[in-house]
């Protein structure tokens, strides 16, 4: 657990910091992950408590949004105010973009001869 | 005996704790909430977590400023799980090796449609200019999409704000629009999902499968890197 945490943290701050150096826009945390993945293939096994820090925490992903998302009481006004065209927006738009990725992936993955194995399927 | 109660009151909302306890089990409750529908993806737990909350510090007229001394604990643990994606992406690594092609064709799709969808909307049903541009980049996870408002005069918490909207919607959407779109792939599902809705689509995509939430992650990722780069371009076009 010790371990784990320290690994995954010093990987943050490897990203943050290089993130900051470079300035790339990309940030800190996601290059961090880039960093571990690399780790992990020199490695090429993942240790068995960085493994069950992880699942816990992935588990877990969507708590760590609640705070963010209070913050919802700053805008309180102006959600009100242009709470129909906002939420329109948000709605459209995100079932817009789920339906073009999912099937502009499924499209092109089916022209280059369809890896998709079966037994991954629902 | 008010005196004490009072007291306690005064600790309590001074003190970090009892709003990260708060957080918790208002998310605790979202998550019993969800199982006892079934696990049914529109009884979202962070949209009740948040509901719970806001009420919470409606009634007790406590600052946001108060509360996130409090949840900033929970909060700053997004950083160390945004590393964590990397062991399931490195588990299924052969998987993501394979289909290189079909994911950068449908993140520069997934980008564009994000961005033109919604604004376009929004710019249709009269929003003020400022929403306008704070809403260009709410597919993006939290820290980039507040970074990119700010720099093109947006307002970076009415980002963060329209961003977790953005994560709430896809987390509820996702797994009928996929279903009634008769997608069966696990890889095509979960990146649709990271690239439309960031780390809530994600954390949505794990709960449904292992593969389709280490797609998701990528997804998540790699729009945030596209978004950051395509946005600008194309406001400044």
């Amino acid at each position: 657990m010790i371990e784990a945490g320290i690994l995954l943290l010093l990987c943050q701050l490897a990203g943050e910091s290089i993130v900051r150096a470079l300035a790339v826009p990309v940030p800190g945390p996601v290059l961090g992950a880039v960093l571990m993945c690399a780790l992990l293939a020199i490695r090429r096994s993942v240790p068995d408590n960085l493994g069950r820090t992880s699942h816990d925490l992935l588990a877990n992903f969507s708590l760590l949004f609640v705070p963010a998302g209070t913050g919802i009481i700053l805008h309180a006004t102006r959600l009100e105010a242009e709470a129909l065209a906002l939420i329109a927006a948000l709605i459209g738009s995100t079932a817009l973009t789920i339906a073009v990725a999912s099937l502009v992936f499924v499209g092109v993955d089916r022209l280059m001869g369809g890896t998709a194995p079966q037994e991954q399927q629902p | 005996m008010n005196a004490q109660l009072g007291q306690l009151w005064v600790y309590l909302q001074a003190n970090p704790l009892g709003w990260l306890t708060a957080t918790l089990v208002a998310y605790w409750i979202g998550v019993k909430a969800q199982r006892a529908a079934g696990g049914r993806p529109y009884v979202n737990p962070v949209a009740i977590a948040v509901v719970l909350l806001v009420a919470l510090l409606a009634v007790t007229g406590t600052p946001y400023q108060t509360y996130f001394e409090g949840a900033q604990f929970v909060h700053f643990l997004l950083g160390p799980a945004t590393v964590a994606l990397a062991i399931p992406l490195y588990e299924n690594w052969p998987a993501v090796k394979r289909s290189l092609v079909p994911m950068l064709a449908a993140l520069l799709a997934g980008t564009v449609t994000a961005v033109a969808s919604a604004v376009g909307i929004a710019w249709a049903l009269g929003a003020s200019a400022e929403s306008l541009v704070s809403i260009a980049p709410k597919s993006v996870t939290t820290p980039v999409a507040m970074g990119i408002a700010e720099k093109l005069g947006g307002i970076p918490s009415l980002t963060a704000v329209l961003v977790i909207l953005t994560g709430i919607i896809g987390a509820i959407i996702a797994t009928p629009l996929l279903n009634a779109l008769g997608l069966k792939d696990w890889r095509a599902r979960g990146f649709a999902v990271g690239v439309a809705a960031h780390g809530l689509g994600t954390a949505r995509a794990f709960q449904v499968n292992d593969l389709a939430g280490t797609f998701a992650g990528i997804g998540m990722a790699l729009n945030a890197l596209a978004t950051a780069i395509l946005v600008p371009v194309l406001w400044h076009w």
